[in-house]
């Protein structure tokens, strides 16, 4: 079989709530067991073995919260555009599964990344708030995600309520080159990227590794945290149908996420 | 270890506030979304079983899989 038919057949695979559920079982538990060790070592390394800052002293610790966080609440939400995407092109139902799965999570994650740069800028830069460029665009992408989540509450027909969820996530992406880029265009608090693809970091590595080992642990619990919201969703959907129900009625009291 | 003893770890040089603050949300914000998740599968879960014994729908054909 050529490799355009394989990727054919994944394709129309992955459309199917169905084979998505059973396909990603076994990956809830991997990603879930190396979300726990690797965040637990992260938050150890991070609190206790990272030399401190010179200029910040220990605050600066916050840096391995701070980051995956405001990180990865960026990549739920381009997920959730892509996902938007999909359902737009070909509309596929699992893909309005993924944005209403996104949505809580992603929420939270943006929520903790502006309170957490709160915390670290009040004595870091002496205020807890700064209308600087990055943290009023992290402030837009928490909006984007309460927006859409009340359009999703608002909305009765499951039709309309995916396209115009869709609709708004892809507009929405707009706001993440925005973010990336805020610390360049406007000079202002904000330090620029810790992480950058091209460039050595600036920091030592016995301060960037445990960085690395966080923002991986929280890539991995948000995989574990998003991917559990779609099973849920997939059964709360499909619950009137024959392979719902056996796949439950075989399961345990205690049957992981 | 960056610390000589408890009472410094725990004070972080003065910024103890500021550092446990954040790292206390982090924290809830992990535990509380992995407990909601387990909390929503168990009652799907239930809400299946307990309907289990009604009708049953056919096979979902492959057109249902789109909107």
């Amino acid at each position: 079989m050529s490799l355009g038919a394989t990727l054919r057949q994944f394709w129309h695979k992955l459309g199917s709530p169905r084979w998505f559920y059973q396909m990603s079982r076994p990956w809830v538990g991997v990603l879930g067991f190396a979300a726990l060790v690797l965040l637990g070592v992260g938050v150890v390394w991070g609190l206790a073995f990272a030399p401190e800052d010179y200029q910040q002293g220990n605050s600066f610790r916050i840096m391995y919260v701070h980051v995956p966080a405001a990180m990865v609440a960026q990549s739920v939400y381009m997920g959730m555009g892509v996902a938007g995407l999909v359902l737009f092109v070909w509309r596929m139902k699992l893909a309005d599964v993924a944005i209403a799965a996104c949505l809580p999570f992603g929420m939270a994650l943006t929520a903790l990344a502006l309170f957490s740069g709160g915390v670290w800028g009040r004595p870091t830069w002496g205020t807890w708030w700064e209308w600087d460029g990055r943290t009023v665009s992290t402030l837009v992408l928490l909006f984007l995600y309460v927006g859409i989540f009340a359009l999703r509450e608002a909305i009765l027909d499951s039709h309309l309520r995916a396209r115009a969820s869709a609709l708004v996530a892809m507009v929405g992406t707009i706001n993440i080159p925005i973010i990336k880029y805020s610390v360049d265009w406007w000079h202002t608090l904000h330090q620029p990227a810790s992480f950058t693809l091209t460039d050595k970091p600036t920091m030592p590595v016995e301060m960037w590794a445990p960085l690395l080992v966080m923002v991986l642990g929280m890539y991995c619990f948000a995989g574990h945290n998003v991917m559990s919201r779609m099973r849920i969703e997939i059964l709360r959907r499909e619950s009137a149908t024959r392979w719902v129900r056996d796949e439950v009625v075989g399961e345990g009291k205690h049957h992981a996420v | 270890m960056q610390f000589d003893s408890w009472q410094e770890f725990f004070a972080m040089g003065g910024h103890a506030l500021y550092v446990w603050l954040a790292y206390g949300a982090t924290l809830l914000m992990l535990i509380g979304n992995y407990l909601t998740v387990r909390a929503m599968r168990r009652s799907v879960v239930q809400r299946v079983r307990w309907s289990a014994g009604e009708e049953l729908d056919p096979q979902p054909s492959d057109d249902d899989n789109k909107l």
